[in-house]
């Protein structure tokens, strides 16, 4: 009884010492506005940022070039070869024979148009070819040897050297992104306990007196423990709203994609509510945490 | 055969600060449930020290402390409000909070404990009526003379009808009148509520005319324990 009691009043005084101490809760809740606003920014770009580095790994693949000596069994004992290794993605192995391949050059292009045509069945010197999609990029190349070291396979190609670089890059871009965003969470933490940390430093004499008169350390920390909540949810609500439209109206405006098709945006829908939830988390959590430190410093006699 | 319990029993206290600095020398005494204690000895003689010791804002280096059964030396410092509950504390700066009314600052002790809030109002008008301020509830402390604010911190230190009352130079900051009539008022509450009083002071002409239980500090150690009436003005 008497502890729902204290947690009544607690709730109760945290409204009224935000209403009291209001200029200093307006500059504490300005700091957590500012301060999540940047991490929300932030969250956004790391998700647009994996979801394209994801997007383009996905779309890394292996040509295999099947030797001409080959015939129709050698061809498909190849394939279940093939699908058996590890890391290939078993559903993404297609075949293009060399006559078709013929057909879509000829399609794209003239002079191949011209060249081609006079090519019958056993002059075309173009291979057979898998088209091979993998499941984890990073191991392309040991995947690639693996097929190439098969019967009847003659070469393999798979952007060698390029590819390498252009997934050490991704593999960096994400990883920085991640480390931006534990580090701005860790700025932002700081930056709200110290805040709130000032203003419980200017009420040192209440809480002394509330020592004094005999109030127990848990019924002195409640009201600050809520009160720093309260903040800390206040000040999540505006950057949660700039979230949420900011990025619905940026997605709408750009029609979805950044500048080229092939940097599209991910959908509102699949981020902006974890993203709001996320900074409404941050705000109470260190809220609450950041107020409970403060008042320990005056507990201690 | 009488046995007299006392309230406060100080046996072999002493007192080293941090910097090395003792205050207090293996002091020993003993305070009667019920008695009015004037504390005084020349600066730096330890009478903080002894009264911080006693509300616990301070631990002994060496000795014991025993207050109404607790041990005062030995309480956890989350369990210092047991000790705080049975005290009330008045001081030379008063220590109110400007932002309340008289009642408010007198209600936030009662607020502080979790008191049911039934309770509250009719015990802080109970208070503030002993120190003869019940027409002053709304104003602020800040619109008080010194006296008058100091009685709404010991009107703020009775609410809770502690057993004991400690003031640290409660008349410090006070005109001669004024320091007078919170001695009083401090010695009519003696009286009435049975309140056992401790008051630490270097004013003698209230300590001459008041003719209580004095203890003399000097330098850190017990210079005389006179009994009530004894005192006679000493060098000091």
């Amino acid at each position: 009884m008497k502890f729902f009691r204290i947690i009544g009043r607690s709730i109760r005084d945290a409204f009224k010492s935000v209403k009291r101490n209001f200029s200093l809760s307006i500059a504490s809740i300005t700091c957590v506005i500012i301060t999540l606003i940047i991490v929300g920014v932030a969250l956004i770009i790391t998700f647009n940022i994996n979801d394209f580095t994801t997007k383009l790994k996905k779309d890394l693949s292996i040509v295999v070039f099947v030797s001409n000596e080959a015939d129709n069994f050698d061809i498909t004992s190849l394939e279940t070869q093939i699908k058996a290794i590890d890391n290939v993605d078993p559903d993404f192995v297609t075949y293009q024979s060399k006559a078709e391949i013929k057909e879509d050059m000829m399609k794209n292009n003239e002079t191949f148009k011209n060249i081609m045509s006079a090519w019958d069945d056993d002059e075309n010197p173009l291979q057979n070819t898998y088209i091979v999609k993998v499941i984890d990029a990073n191991k392309i190349g040991e995947t690639a040897t693996a097929i190439k070291n098969l019967a009847k396979v003659t070469r393999v190609s798979y952007g060698e050297g390029m590819v390498e670089q252009l997934l050490m890059a991704f593999n960096g871009v994400q990883k920085f992104s991640f480390i931006a965003v534990i580090a701005l969470v860790v700025v932002t933490t700081f930056l709200i306990i110290n805040t709130i940390k000032l203003t419980i430093f200017s009420r040192k004499r209440e809480i002394s007196i509330m020592r004094l008169v005999g109030a127990s350390n848990i019924s002195i920390k409640l009201p600050f423990v809520f009160e720093g909540m309260l903040i800390g949810i206040i000040g999540s609500i505006l950057p949660i709203i700039l979230v949420v439209y900011g990025y619905y109206s940026l997605f709408d405006i750009m029609n979805g994609k950044l500048l080229t098709d092939i940097f599209t945006l991910v959908p509102p829908s699949e981020i902006v509510f974890k993203i709001g939830a996320f900074i409404l988390l941050i705000g109470a959590v260190v809220g609450m945490l950041g107020s409970a430190s403060a008042v320990k410093k005056y507990l201690k006699v | 055969m009488v046995i007299i319990l006392s309230l406060i029993e100080f046996k072999n206290v002493t007192k080293q600060y941090k910097n090395g600095v003792t205050a207090l020398y293996e002091l020993s005494l003993e305070i009667e449930k019920g008695d009015f204690v004037f504390i005084i000895g020349s600066s730096g003689g330890g009478k903080s020290t002894l009264i911080k010791l006693l509300y616990r804002e301070e631990k002994p280096t060496k000795g014991t402390i025993i207050m109404g059964g607790i041990n005062v030396g030995k309480l956890r410092n989350r369990s210092v409000y047991k000790l705080r509950r049975k005290l009330g504390i008045v001081f030379q700066d008063y220590r109110l909070l400007p932002k309340l009314t008289v009642y408010e600052n007198v209600a936030f002790a009662l607020e502080a404990i979790g008191e049911a809030r039934g309770n509250i109002r009719p015990k802080v008008l109970k208070a503030l009526e002993l120190v003869g301020l019940k027409s002053k509830v709304r104003e602020y402390p800040d619109n008080l003379s010194g006296g008058e604010q100091q009685r709404v911190a010991i009107a703020r230190a009775l609410v809770n009808e502690p057993k004991v009352l400690i003031c640290d130079e409660p008349t410090g900051n006070l005109d001669p009148a004024m320091s007078m009539e919170i001695v009083e008022l401090l010695s009519k509450i003696n009286e009435t509520e049975g309140t056992t009083v401790l008051m630490v002071t270097h004013d003698k002409t209230i300590v001459n005319k008041m003719k209580k239980h004095v203890i003399a500090l000097k330098d850190g150690h017990l210079f005389k324990d006179y009994k009530k009436g004894e005192y006679v003005d000493e060098i000091l």
